[in-house]
């Protein structure tokens, strides 16, 4: 499976009439799920996010590029 | 201050019922004639309704102000009889650059889509399209401005509504059937009803810049994130007309508004925040500075009875996404032709209701998208602004980065698939694209007797019934008949036939040519498809065959008639 780096988000049965309204949805419940955590919480979130995207995923191959991508600009 | 325009200054003239004592009877009353009042007085003329516009100062916008107009927007000023002056002195944009901290991250250009009339949006002064439409509204026979004339008092019968006003020369009273408060933000009609509006305030302030350039600068829209010329806030960079650029530098909270404003504060940013992406020196003069606060709320309900709430008055977003002055023409768009209905006995009270509910689905739209860019361009917390950099970083080499960079999202009108005005497609009936119930219209170019012309030019105002043919001669006589008889009811429906090949719609019907097919695409028309269109320009019905009572039963649930 190749690593999408194209806008990749939607909700299945909704209709977009915007082509930005997936991502500012994705967005706006990521910041949502942040509110009211301390940094120390939110930095235990992330962690938490990606291990369970991660294993979603599964691909090993895809997460060794998805790593490489992230690394890349650190 | 500015040296590109002069205000004009409207006449105040003695109202001859301070002298008589008289109670001037009318049947509307407009409050405020800034961009949406006035819109509202432009939209109710085209009905022939006569309109009081009464406002207490006699000039127009100081400062730029809104600055983006945006396609619906435009489409609607059409209506108005002012876009053409609009679009030829706003200016056009297509390129627009992000930088976060040094670097540019990625730069975009909006190619308009090719077959509309109307850009995606224009850049200009509000103080210019107050002129137009003030302008506008004074060539009308059925708009009387009223400048310097100031509503100190408002009562509400259960049938009028009753304003004390108040001029230099002493005070009068009105009587209206309808007020419409179009009187700002902080609402004194609003405030004088008693009337809540909820919501947030953001903890941010911004200094809001005219500058007017001495030399060529690039028709370019730049916004920065954390710009090495002002550490860890935002500043958007647009152009306007007259060689005026308009610039918002966000200041934070604990910045001293009066002390940012100073000339020996602005200048210095200007002069590093113009310098920083070439290195170059440029010539300036400043025009206009401001500081300002935003908010997001708005009122539960826009009608109260016979006051109706437009614009400002009734919602305010953050300025991100230009998203004030452009869903506030959309509410004198949506409310004009319901008003008159009403007004005409033809409709129940109840319309007036859907104008509330399809202005608040669009409100809270808007108050949405412009908090989500809010929230991007101003995080609140360290996790945001990670979040934030970490989208910037990506942004400069993939295309999902790009997607996510949210520093303003144009205006659009909503699409009101969720409004009781609609007549839901028949299961039998299956369409494609965007043109679902509730939808603005999309344009399209047309010929019409053999003239290029637009299709939203051709529509809007009263009822329209879109019928789409192949051939102009082919019409049979029962579908000639049923198409002129829609135009019989009390609420007449224009019927409005559009084919591929020219030729001549018997019965005289008034009748468009599509030669390249765009309008059938656009709106994924066959041969006997049938649009019912509202006064607004919404899609209110469909159907893939005419028949007559289906379409009178869709326009009595589109006025709330069924």
């Amino acid at each position: 499976m190749a690593l999408i780096l194209n806008p990749n988000f939607a909700e299945a049965g909704k209709r977009y009439f915007n082509a930005y309204s997936p991502g500012d949805d994705f967005y706006e419940m990521l910041l949502t799920a942040h509110r009211d955590l301390s940094d120390e919480q939110s930095e235990l979130l992330n962690a938490r996010l990606i291990l369970v995207l991660a294993n979603h995923i599964g691909d090993i191959g895809t997460l060794r590029e998805a790593l490489n991508v992230a690394r890349q600009g650190v | 201050m500015l040296k590109t325009y002069s205000y004009p200054k409207f006449e105040y003239r003695t109202p001859p019922e301070i002298a008589s004592g008289q109670t001037l009877k009318v049947p509307v009353v407009v409050v405020g004639a800034g961009p949406v009042g006035l819109a509202a007085a432009l939209d109710l003329q085209l009905h022939d309704v006569p309109v009081l516009l009464l406002d207490e100062d006699d000039t127009v916008s100081i400062g730029s102000r809104g600055v983006c107009y945006a396609k619906r927007a435009l489409e609607i000023l059409d209506r108005y009889g002012v876009g053409d002056a609009v679009c030829s002195k706003g200016v056009s944009w297509n390129v627009g650059r992000t930088f976060f901290r040094e670097q540019e991250v990625y730069n975009f250009n909006l190619v308009p889509e090719p077959d509309h009339h109307r850009p995606g949006m224009v850049n200009l002064q509000q103080y210019y399209l107050e002129e137009y439409l003030a302008a506008q509204a004074a060539s009308r026979p059925h708009i009387e401005l009223r400048w310097r004339n100031k509503v100190v008092s408002v009562a509400q019968g259960c049938k009028a509504v009753t304003l004390k006003v108040e001029t230099e020369d002493g005070f009068y009273t009105v009587e209206t059937d309808w007020l419409i408060a179009a009187d700002g933000a902080r609402s004194p009609i609003r405030r004088m009803l008693g009337l809540e509006i909820d919501g947030k305030i953001f903890m941010d302030r911004f200094l809001i810049a005219d500058v007017l350039m001495k030399a060529d600068f690039p028709a370019e829209r730049w916004f920065w994130f954390d710009p090495p010329f002002h550490p860890g806030q935002s500043v958007l960079l647009h152009k306007q007309t007259d060689s005026v650029f308009r610039i918002d530098f966000q200041l934070g909270w604990d910045t001293d508004p009066e002390e940012a404003k100073k000339p020996e504060h602005v200048l210095p940013r200007i002069k590093a925040m113009l310098g920083a992406f070439d290195k170059t020196e440029r010539e300036f003069d400043l025009e206009w500075v401001s500081v300002y606060t935003f908010q997001c709320r708005r009122m539960g309900s826009f009608n109260h009875g016979h006051v109706l709430f437009v614009g400002d008055a009734a919602h305010q977003v953050s300025p991100f996404g230009a998203r004030g002055a452009n869903s506030g023409l959309q509410d004198a768009d949506n409310l004009g032709w319901k008003l008159k209905l009403v007004m005409d006995g033809k409709a129940p009270a109840a319309l007036l209701e859907s104008y509330s509910e399809e202005r608040i689905f669009a409100a809270d739209e808007n108050l949405m998208n412009s908090t989500r860019s809010t929230d991007f361009i101003t995080p609140k917390s360290k996790v945001s602004r990670t979040f934030r950099n970490a989208v910037l970083g990506l942004a400069k080499d993939h295309a999902f980065g790009r997607a996510l960079v949210n520093s303003g999202r144009l205006s659009v009108p909503a699409f009101l698939t969720a409004s009781s005005l609609n007549t839901p497609d028949c299961a039998s009936d299956v369409f494609t694209g965007r043109m679902v119930p509730g939808a603005p219209m999309d344009d399209a170019p047309v010929i019409d007797n053999g003239d290029e012309a637009w299709l939203l030019n051709k529509v809007g105002n009263r009822f329209v019934a879109l019928y789409f043919a192949d051939d102009a001669n082919a019409l049979d006589a029962s579908t000639i008949a049923a198409l002129s008889d829609l135009s019989l009811g009390s609420i007449a429906v224009q019927p409005l036939v559009i084919t591929r090949k020219s030729g001549t719609v018997a019965g005289g019907i008034p009748h468009l040519e599509d030669p390249r097919g765009i309008a059938a695409q656009r709106y994924d028309a066959q041969q006997g498809t049938v649009y019912l269109l509202r006064p607004d320009q919404h899609v209110a019905a469909r159907w893939r065959t005419l028949d007559a009572q289906k379409v009178r039963t869709a326009v009595a649930r589109a006025t709330c008639n069924a």
